[in-house]
């Protein structure tokens, strides 16, 4: 095992992990008015009528099948009585469409940015950096999907090496020879990915975290009373708390 | 029964001489920033006309507010797991066009044209794209009945009535009848904009029944901008987060009105507190008969006479102080008391807390346009009979379509004209004449008073937000004193939306209130000091 595969499957996925979580907690802390989806609607709305949602719920479908292939072990999917056959093409399947979905939601939203001058102008820099690396992500996962399915080449089954390696990091258990042996396709998506996820405090990405599933249980009408920081939002500085605080 | 207070508005619309006023100071105050160029929390609308947004009130398209379905409440738009479904794209959305493209000049091209055989022109140019662009709609497009012929009869409200009138009233009524409807934020008692943000962002404020947007909450889902029936909250496109009219709560809160009702030319605004029965809101929404809602709204609204109401507000917490605005409330007179003032569409089940006084000036014009005396009672009366159609539109305005609560409140006032025409031409007063509207010669009077002259103080009741919690209103620290010195308009590493928002200096309104009202020169050295507030009087303290 060389120093590369120690740096890459051991050192970055904890430096991501470490630049994930604090660097969200103090983007939250930091931030909170820059914390929003900066929605474009405003300015048009046919294209992203069709784009963003095939975006969005192709990319929940992607996360969700990332997190069955990543976390479930293939052991249990067995004991479930789901063979490695049906398991893969189950996999396969889903995953190539809603990857499908993801690229061309993704594809017709940077096309919509690039063409639309209204939403051209309200793009930032930050905006264009973070879209290389999801597209980045994106390809990158998709031609592992075809690569690893047997389409092209024999097929792979990731869940006897990437899977255990990526729980393995969680379990604080680093086994990075098992990383090391997978094919250079999910190498590379693997790296892309942790490198989106370094950057993703840091972008607008972070709206994914205000999923508002809570809005499903709260009553309708919200009060609030005015608080004993509003209307200022600063909070007292060191020293300066009022008595009783 | 659960007693809450509530900052309320009325407008007389026959005072309203569509001068923008409102709109313009509203702007400079409140709208004059990137990304809320198109926006106006006051808007002047002439009416019939298609508003602003274009036909906002066209509720099977927009679909904003509430509706009953199955007897009971529930947001027009659907229910919360549609909503949820519809985040990535807002079918319901108006677009910048349904506003309006919001532009400048090129007013450079002025000064550094070279010289030429004709004058040079300043170009209008897109504050969107910043390319020059044709001028084609705006907040106020149709002022006045422009391009009436064209635009007038797009107005939701009068396709709504137009199977009720014919041609020939029709054109009647687009050259006789023409009036102005000012509107800001409703603040509505059951507010829709509210019930439809998926973050819990907006929120009523228990105290004054403010609702107000948390800037740090907000993320941008843009389902209040749909949600609201009159179109009232929006889209800063540059922070990414919702807007809406404050009431001007930092002056609100030190006894000030807002800054529409002190700039208003007209001084047609009044405001005042309601006290009401926070508890029974949701069963008045959802009043099966639509032209119940306005009866259920006044019944809403509790009488701060009644002791037994006010043992209840002191029960609930109100100050003592507060009771008694409730009972000098302007307000509360004008919609529940000679119930003169009715609410902006009922209909949509919010339960809006800015009322409209409906305009009878078109009546008496239309009436003087024949000949007749349009001072006297019986002429006023007979006119409102025969000129059915102003009062259909105004009834789907302010009564849910209902003619009765509109034709009683003009017959009052046009009772209060006539019986107030005796008093001042020192004949003898008619009693009948109040008595034909169910009023007494002593409430048609402090009617005309409060209507026609009343003082600063009597149409601005409002009570300073409570002397306990006061010191908890003042910033605890000056925007400007943070290290590193004058750092306010220091934008955070991710763009002009980021970094913290600067805090409202509630002690700069105290200072140029004092300012303002102090007999004599008051240096501006002697109170606490933010250029912000700054009026351009006297010198800042550079040390």
């Amino acid at each position: 095992m060389s120093a590369q595969d120690i740096l890459l499957w051991v050192a970055l996925p904890y430096l991501t992990i470490a630049v994930f979580v604090t660097g969200t907690f103090w983007r939250y802390r930091y931030d909170k008015f820059g914390w929003t989806t900066r929605s474009s609607q405003l300015h048009e709305r046919k294209l992203i009528r069709i784009a963003s949602p095939l975006f969005h719920l192709g990319i929940l479908a992607v996360v969700g099948g990332h997190v069955m292939g990543l976390l479930i072990p293939e052991s249990w999917t067995n004991a479930a009585g789901l063979s490695e056959d049906a398991y893969h093409l189950m996999a396969v399947g889903l995953g190539a469409v809603a990857g499908a979905c993801t690229l061309v939601g993704v594809s017709l939203l940077i096309y919509r940015r690039r063409t639309n001058g209204p939403v051209f102008n309200a793009t930032t820099k930050n905006d264009k950096a973070m879209y290389v690396f999801l597209v980045a992500a994106i390809c990158l996962g998709l031609v592992t999907t075809i690569i690893g399915s047997g389409v092209i080449g024999d097929g792979y089954n990731y869940r006897e090496t990437v899977s255990p390696w990526f729980r393995s990091i969680f379990l604080l258990d680093p086994k990075p020879e098992l990383m090391a042996e997978s094919l250079p396709s999910f190498k590379i998506h693997a790296v892309a990915g942790m490198l989106l996820f370094i950057i993703w405090p840091f972008t607008r990405l972070v709206h994914a975290f205000s999923a508002p599933v809570l809005y499903l249980f709260r009553p309708y009408v919200v009060y609030r009373e005015r608080g004993p920081h509003d209307p200022g939002s600063r909070e007292p500085r060191r020293g300066w708390e009022k008595v009783g605080s | 029964m659960r007693v809450m207070a509530q900052v309320a508005m009325v407008m007389n619309l026959d005072k309203c001489i569509g001068c923008h006023t409102c709109s313009v100071t509203c702007k400079q105050a409140w709208t004059n920033r990137a990304g809320v160029e198109y926006v106006w929390f006051n808007n002047v609308e002439t009416r019939p006309g298609q508003g602003y947004p274009r036909t906002y009130q066209d509720q099977e398209r927009w679909k904003g507010g509430w509706e009953l379905k199955r007897g009971r409440l529930r947001l027009r738009s659907g229910g919360r797991f549609k909503r949820l479904a519809q985040i990535f794209s807002n079918p319901l959305l108006p677009t910048l066009s349904d506003y309006y493209e919001p532009w400048t000049y090129d007013y450079d091209t002025l000064i550094s044209a070279p010289l030429g055989e004709h004058t040079p022109v300043a170009q209008p140019k897109s504050l969107i794209t910043g390319k020059s662009m044709k001028i084609e709609w705006s907040a106020n497009w149709d002022d006045d009945l422009a391009g009436g012929p064209e635009l007038a009869p797009k107005d939701p409200i009068l396709v709504k009535i137009r199977d009720k009138v014919t041609d020939r009233v029709k054109m009647e009524f687009e050259q006789a009848f023409m009036f102005y409807l000012p509107r800001i934020c409703e603040h509505c008692l059951n507010p829709s904009c509210v019930a439809a943000c998926p973050s819990g962002a907006m929120y009523k404020r228990a105290e004054d029944g403010i609702v107000l947007v948390d800037q740090d909450q907000c993320r941008g889902w843009r389902m209040c901008v749909s949600g609201c029936p009159y179109k009232k909250v929006y889209f800063n496109h540059k922070t990414g987060k919702a807007e809406k009219c404050t009431l001007c709560y930092p002056r609100i809160e030190v006894g000030l009105p807002t800054v529409c009702s002190e700039t208003c030319v007209g001084r047609l605004r009044y405001i005042g507190l309601f006290l009401y029965d926070v508890d029974k809101v949701t069963a008045a929404a959802a009043t099966e008969n639509e032209h119940d809602l306005l009866d259920a709204q006044l019944d809403l609204l509790l009488d701060p006479n009644d002791p037994e109401v006010q043992a209840a507000a002191r029960r609930d917490g109100i100050a003592e102080d507060w009771i008694e605005a409730a009972m000098a409330s302007p307000v509360y007179k004008l919609a529940k008391v000679y119930k003169v003032a009715l609410p902006l569409h009922p209909e949509y089940r919010t339960m809006p807390m800015v009322w409209y006084i409906p305009p009878l000036s078109p009546v008496v014009d239309a009436l003087r346009e024949t000949g007749n005396d349009a001072e006297d009672a019986g002429n006023l009366f007979g006119a409102l009979d025969s000129l059915r159609i102003p009062i259909e539109y105004l009834a789907e305005l302010f009564s849910a379509g209902d003619p009765a609560p509109v034709a009683s409140s003009l017959r009052k006032l046009a009772a209060m004209r006539s019986y107030m025409r005796d008093v001042n031409l020192g004949r003898e007063t008619q009693a009948s004449i109040p008595e034909s509207v169910g009023m007494t010669e002593e409430s048609v009077y402090e009617m005309y008073r409060l209507l026609a002259i009343a003082k600063y103080e009597d149409r601005y009741v409002i009570p300073k937000a409570h002397a306990e919690t006061a010191r908890e209103l003042e910033e605890t620290a000056c925007s400007l004193d943070g290290d590193g010195g004058p750092g306010q308009y220091e934008p955070g590493p991710f763009g002009s939306a980021s970094g913290r928002p600067i805090p409202v200096a509630v002690e700069t309104f105290h200072a140029l209130k004092e300012r303002q009202t102090s007999e004599v020169f008051v240096p501006l050295d002697s109170i606490r000091m933010n250029l912000r507030g700054w009026d351009g009087r006297g010198t800042h303290d550079e040390s």
